[in-house]
């Protein structure tokens, strides 16, 4: 019916170089513009004559959510056509292959299942935060920037929370990639940021091991399987994967959405703090359920309709939070570090879904060798990481959701700022000490923190009593 | 360009002061005006002024059904309406009066399309309040985007390359892309007489540039303008309808 893309061809002052790919909705090819300097792809839908439903509306889909998002995890848009000429979406060209090779060499070492997996959820963590779910993870779909970043592409399944999804009304069918697709996906789920997280344990598991978790399945109904059967333990395939690795991947492809991480920022803030991976009976499986249990779940699951879901990608968002107490632990500050403790216990009751980071920061000296014993001989480190512990006995997080870290640092509020945004910290909570002259011209740590951080931070002060402030 | 559509004003005073107010404060180039500035509330001098010194600083008008009526009574108008059309009528100037009936019953801006009802038939008053009853607009014209109000039900209808019609949901306050693959039929809220549930004056933002639509809603003070209404001895159903917004 229109004009189709080949070498050479103009269009609205893009030409055509080589093509790139060719895939089975669409191909991609390497234009230039007079305009613009950077290397660009062109991405042109293949629209068989006729009425090729599927195809067009997830194109549509992708021009709709695509110029919506910003940042280093997706590409940048550069323009866009519709359907009177040539239906096409142009944007800059990410340099270099998808993740597939490397996904097809699998297994790989662990050291870059890890940081891979780490950079991954960061960038679907973006994604979530833009009020888009991807819903079509693949290795296929993640590029890499030379700088390290993970760019996701294809959004042509994509949900976003605030705008019409055109895929819904249209088909009935489960849409997804079938070895990666959550089994609320299945269910025909579209509103789910976690399933997302699904796919990335998927790939997760797939990177660990070399296979995939729950086969290739060719038909949809090998699809379903996933509801009941559990796949085969990863240490079960590569003996030497650590527990806490195991734990991570076999949450994140829980069936119940609510039992996996409620956010990509969380599982991305386990990857990357191995040592605080809190295990359970996850960890230690070494085989498969055996036939009752799994008879269980099948009896169970086969009449399943679908799981709660949250009502938008940013409630699940907020509602799962990760919050960085900054604890001073110095013993003229107990009473700072109770209420500190209070606030987070309050705040529990409200998030219940969220993760404690606790924090506490060794000031160092910029020129002088530190001394990392305390005058009792103990080593500070460790006798902080005891001190942050203690303080936190009585708030009630079960699992994993509570983690320790002790940071050092010249500059204990470039620290904590630093910190929280490494790790996606939605927000802050720390105490400030009395006022004081000294404090007013030499500043705070606190309200350094308020100023330069990314997130939400919020500073608890004691009231000063009226001895107290008149000393 | 941003270009704000207002709807159904209806002689609400307080409603239009404050979708103005808002509108004021979104970088908006143009006014569009879909009609029925007059006709229920108990304004229309006000609100048919304001609209003329509009119209006079380049916003486009076009006629509403109660816009007609003010010359040429409606005999198909319901009894609340046609009361407080009889109402209105000795309230309005000569002035007034030519303004609101010789008012052009379709606009252009580019490839969008402003009317008070519908793209087909304008004149006869047609209420777009499906997908199916779009379907006419999209088949009498080109334009890709055709405004209108009269439901004062907000809706949006795409149309795609297929020809099929289908109601998207409306994200309140979020800027919706009006993809260039379909075209498009926005019905937009009322400013006077919100009937969707919401006491809030309704109107809409089309970003020509970013090619975004946004519906938006205000609060304005009811309360006032309920007491107008009733103390100009207006149908208290008019009054009701107000605090409701259904």
């Amino acid at each position: 019916m229109r004009t189709r893309p080949q070498t050479g061809m103009e269009i609205d002052g893009f030409t055509l170089g080589e093509k790139l790919h060719e895939g089975g909705f669409a191909t991609i090819w390497d234009v230039t513009h007079a305009l613009y300097r950077t290397p660009l792809v062109m991405k042109v839908p293949k629209i068989m004559d006729g009425d090729d439903g599927p195809t067009i509306v997830g194109f549509e889909v992708e021009q709709m959510i695509l110029p919506r998002l910003t940042g280093v995890h997706v590409p940048r848009v550069v323009g866009v056509g519709d359907f009177t000429a040539m239906p096409y979406i142009v944007t800059e060209r990410i340099p270099g292959d998808s993740m597939l090779k490397l996904f097809l060499d699998a297994p790989s070492p662990l050291s870059e299942v890890i940081e891979l997996g780490a950079r991954m959820a960061a960038a679907v963590h973006d994604l979530h935060r833009q009020h888009v779910i991807h819903l079509d993870l693949k290795p296929e779909n993640f590029l890499q920037r030379p700088t390290g970043e993970m760019v996701l592409v294809d959004y042509g399944l994509s949900r976003h929370d605030q705008i019409p999804d055109l895929l819904a009304e249209e088909f009935t069918i489960p849409m997804g990639t079938f070895p990666y697709i959550a089994p609320e996906q299945y269910l025909r789920s579209r509103i789910d940021p976690r399933s997302d997280i699904f796919a990335l344990g998927a790939m997760l598991y797939q990177l660990a091991t070399g296979k995939y978790p729950f086969g290739k399945p060719e038909k949809l109904r090998g699809v379903k399987k996933r509801l009941w059967r559990d796949p085969v333990p990863p240490r079960a395939l590569v003996p030497d994967l650590p527990e806490w690795l195991q734990e991570i991947i076999l949450r994140a492809l829980e069936v119940d959405p609510a039992r996996r991480y409620q956010t990509a920022a969380q599982m991305m803030f386990d990857l990357t703090h191995p040592t605080q991976v809190k295990l359970t009976d996850r960890a230690a499986k070494l085989q498969q359920d055996g036939f009752g249990t799994v008879f269980r779940r099948w009896r169970k699951m086969r009449r399943v309709k679908g799981f709660a879901a949250p009502a938008s990608v940013q409630s699940q968002i907020s509602r799962a939070p990760i919050m960085l107490v900054a604890v001073d632990l110095s013993h003229e500050m107990e009473r700072l570090a109770d209420q500190l403790r209070l606030n987070v216990q309050r705040m529990l009751v409200t998030e219940p879904d969220m993760r404690v980071a606790c924090v506490n920061v060794i000031k160092t000296h910029r020129m002088a060798i530190d001394n990392v014993l305390d005058d009792e001989g103990n080593h500070m480190h460790v006798s902080r990481l005891v001190g942050l512990k203690h303080w936190a006995e009585g708030i009630d997080l079960g699992e994993d959701r509570l983690t320790y870290t002790v940071l050092e640092n010249t500059d204990p509020a470039a620290a904590i700022i630093d910190y929280a945004r490494h790790n996606h910290v939605d927000h802050i909570l720390m105490g400030a000490r009395g006022h004081s002259t000294t404090r007013r011209y030499l500043g705070s740590v606190s309200s350094q923190v308020v100023a330069e951080s990314h997130c939400s931070v919020t500073v608890i002060r004691l009231r000063e009593t009226e001895d107290s402030a008149a000393a | 360009m941003r270009i704000a559509i207002l709807t159904d004003i209806h002689a609400n005073r307080e409603a239009f002061a404050a979708v103005l107010a808002d509108v004021d404060q979104r970088k908006v180039q143009q006014i569009v005006l879909l009609g029925d500035i007059v006709g229920y509330g108990p304004d229309p001098e006000w609100c048919c002024a304001r609209a003329m010194q509009l119209a006079g600083a380049g916003a486009l008008v076009v006629q509403g059904n109660h816009d007609a009526a003010v010359a040429k009574p409606d005999t198909s108008m319901n009894i609340t309406a046609r009361r407080a059309m009889d109402w209105t009528r000795p309230r309005l100037s000569p002035g007034q009066v030519a303004f609101l009936s010789g008012l052009p019953m379709t606009h252009r801006i580019g490839d969008l399309l402003f009317v008070h009802a519908s793209a087909n038939d304008p004149q006869d008053w047609i209420y777009v309040t499906s997908a199916q009853r779009a379907m006419p607009s999209f088949r009498v014209c080109q334009d890709r985007v055709i405004f209108c109000g009269h439901v004062h039900v907000p809706r949006l209808i795409s149309c795609d390359i297929n020809n099929r019609v289908a109601e998207q949901p409306i994200p309140m306050g979020n800027p919706v892309p009006l993809i260039r693959s379909r075209r498009w039929l926005a019905v937009v809220g009322a400013v006077g007489q919100p009937r969707d549930g919401r006491p809030q004056a309704g109107y809409a933002v089309m970003d020509t540039v970013r090619n975004e639509l946004s519906f938006m809603r205000v609060p304005y003070d009811t309360a006032t303008t309920v007491a107008k209404l009733r103390a100009a001895g207006l149908p208290e159903s008019l009054a009701m309808r107000l605090q409701s917004g259904a």
